[in-house]
């Protein structure tokens, strides 16, 4: 194969995901387990082994549907998928790194906004306090979404309860933490914004 | 017998009564739990979602930690902090240059010496003696043990129950006296994550659960996970308005089953934090019932 994706060397993406995460997509021989028992397939734009399937012809045309896609932020890594393959191929493992790839070539679904918004709000609260502020992730995420008003109802109860807490909880190792975030997240696109 | 004990970000927060009846079991039965010293969030969905490396090196650190402060087992009652801390020891375990790598990166030297247990297998290690006399009140009730996702998989690494009709946590509720019906959902996907940013899906995978386990006529529904129990208790409106319909059924945590049948106190079980009512009658040691053990 001899396909070129721009960002790359000339690799095919297949080519990239087995040498990344040691999964060869070649290995699924299309039997659809995997699409039958994931509870996200009606939702997703192409079901797990259709998207398999994408990358097995691996044109760029194809490669570039893939990381557009909205499948790939709907993966919920629920592991049904590799559970019930027969082939054992570590699909949610493939989903992972293509999630990454579309973010740093910064193609990702504008669909999928909210959903990174959140992962997004997560990692910001705890690169700063080391644990998760849940009162700090939902205004972060409001203010990144925009959805004011949702899950309001929820936090008055949630205060009754004892299940909010009001101000962060803060951890000893915060240089431990930020160099660990500075050590991993070294591409702009992937930094929690 | 000591434990080390990494309780996570949802037990301190929404789930506090989870942690509460963890510690109120533990300490009923004699285990001493120790907290993983200064621990950080695992980085749930989130890290992995975004960065390959953060998702191992959050948990690294963490298991950093326990093996630092000498802890040779680490009980994490959240089935999704327990995915992440397993799988990360097992990948870097595996694979001499990433464990380099990610030590590198928390700058400290990991070894993997602590190792990870479920909430399940903390019960399980309860002493068979112990069983014998501490049902005060037996939890004569027909349940569905929902396992959820990520206490049975990736079942090839976690290497606990069978990925399809698991049985460890019938086998406890059966020693507390319930009745463990046979159902559909034990480990369907609740819909995890996307409770805040995907509300709708949350709303119709949860509800198929309620959904089975109501028409098979369980009376509760058993959990080990923080996330599946805000999905099915706390956005029980939001399931309700989806599929325009009542549900009633409580969720229930193991480790508050278990408390319950031992007789302890419902409040420090945490019991009245449920956004659904917990009202399953309880017989009490005077109530004159025997106590059974099978
Ligand atoms: S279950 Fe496995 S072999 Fe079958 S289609 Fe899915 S990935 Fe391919
Ligand atoms: S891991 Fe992802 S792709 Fe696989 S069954 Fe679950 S949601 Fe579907």
């Amino acid at each position: 194969m001899s396909s070129n994706t721009h960002g790359c060397e000339c690799q095919t993406l297949n080519h990239r995901i087995e040498e990344q995460t040691c999964v060869s997509v070649a290995e699924c021989y299309q039997c659809g387990k995997c699409s039958a028992g994931c509870p996200l397939a009606e939702e997703m734009d192409y079901p797990p082994s259709q998207v398999l399937r994408m990358l097995q012809i691996g044109t760029p045309d194809l490669e570039d549907k893939v990381l557009r896609s909205m499948s790939i932020w709907l993966c919920l890594t629920c592991e049904t998928c590799i559970a019930r393959c027969p082939q054992e191929v570590d699909f949610p493992k493939v989903m992972d790194y293509l999630r990454g790839e579309a973010l740093k070539r910064g193609i990702a679904n504008p669909k999928a906004r909210d959903i990174i918004a959140f992962h997004r709000a997560f990692l910001d609260s705890i690169r700063t306090t080391g644990r998760l502020y849940e009162v700090g992730l939902i205004v972060d995420y409001k203010a990144r979404t925009r959805h004011l008003f949702q899950d309001i109802l929820l936090a008055p109860w949630m205060f009754l309860a004892g299940k909010l807490h009001i101000f962060p909880e803060m951890i000893k190792g915060k240089k431990q933490m930020s160099r660990i975030f500075s050590g991993t997240l070294k591409k702009k696109k992937e930094e929690p914004r | 017998m000591k434990i080390g004990f990494y309780p996570g970000c949802s037990l301190t927060g929404s789930s506090r009564e989870y942690s509460e009846s963890v510690k109120a079991l533990a300490e009923a039965v004699g285990f001493e739990l120790l907290e993983v010293p200064d621990w950080n969030c695992c980085g749930a969905t989130a890290a992995h979602n975004l960065n390959h490396e953060l998702s191992l090196a959050l948990p690294a650190r963490i298991l950093a930690a326990a093996e630092a402060a000498g802890m040779e087992e680490v009980v994490v009652p959240c089935a999704a902090c327990y995915s992440r801390l397993f799988v990360t020891r097992h990948d870097l375990l595996e694979n001499e240059d990433l464990k380099k790598k990610v030590s590198e990166i928390i700058g400290t030297e990991y070894k993997g010496t602590a190792r990870i247990i479920n909430i399940i297998e903390m019960i399980e290690r309860i002493p068979e003696e112990k069983w014998q006399t501490a049902i005060k009140a037996p939890f004569a009730h027909k349940v569905a043990c929902y396992y959820g996702c990520l206490l049975v998989r990736p079942h090839k690494i976690l290497n606990f129950d069978r990925p399809e009709e698991p049985q460890t946590m019938d086998a406890i509720m059966k020693k507390i006296g319930a009745n463990p019906i046979d159902w559909a959902f034990k480990v369907e996907c609740c819909g995890a994550g996307f409770s805040v940013s995907r509300t709708p899906t949350v709303a119709r995978l949860s509800g198929n659960i309620l959904t089975d386990a109501i028409e098979r006529g369980a009376e509760a529904i058993i959990v080990a996970c923080p996330m599946c129990h805000s999905n099915l208790d706390m956005r029980r409106s939001a399931i309700e308005k989806f599929n325009k319909k009542k549900y009633n059924i409580p969720v229930i945590y193991i480790t508050q089953a278990v408390g319950l049948a031992m007789g302890l106190d419902r409040k420090k079980l945490g019991l009245q934090r449920h956004k659904v009512p917990v009202n399953i009658p309880v017989e009490t040691a005077a109530s004159g019932t025997q106590t059974r053990a099978s």
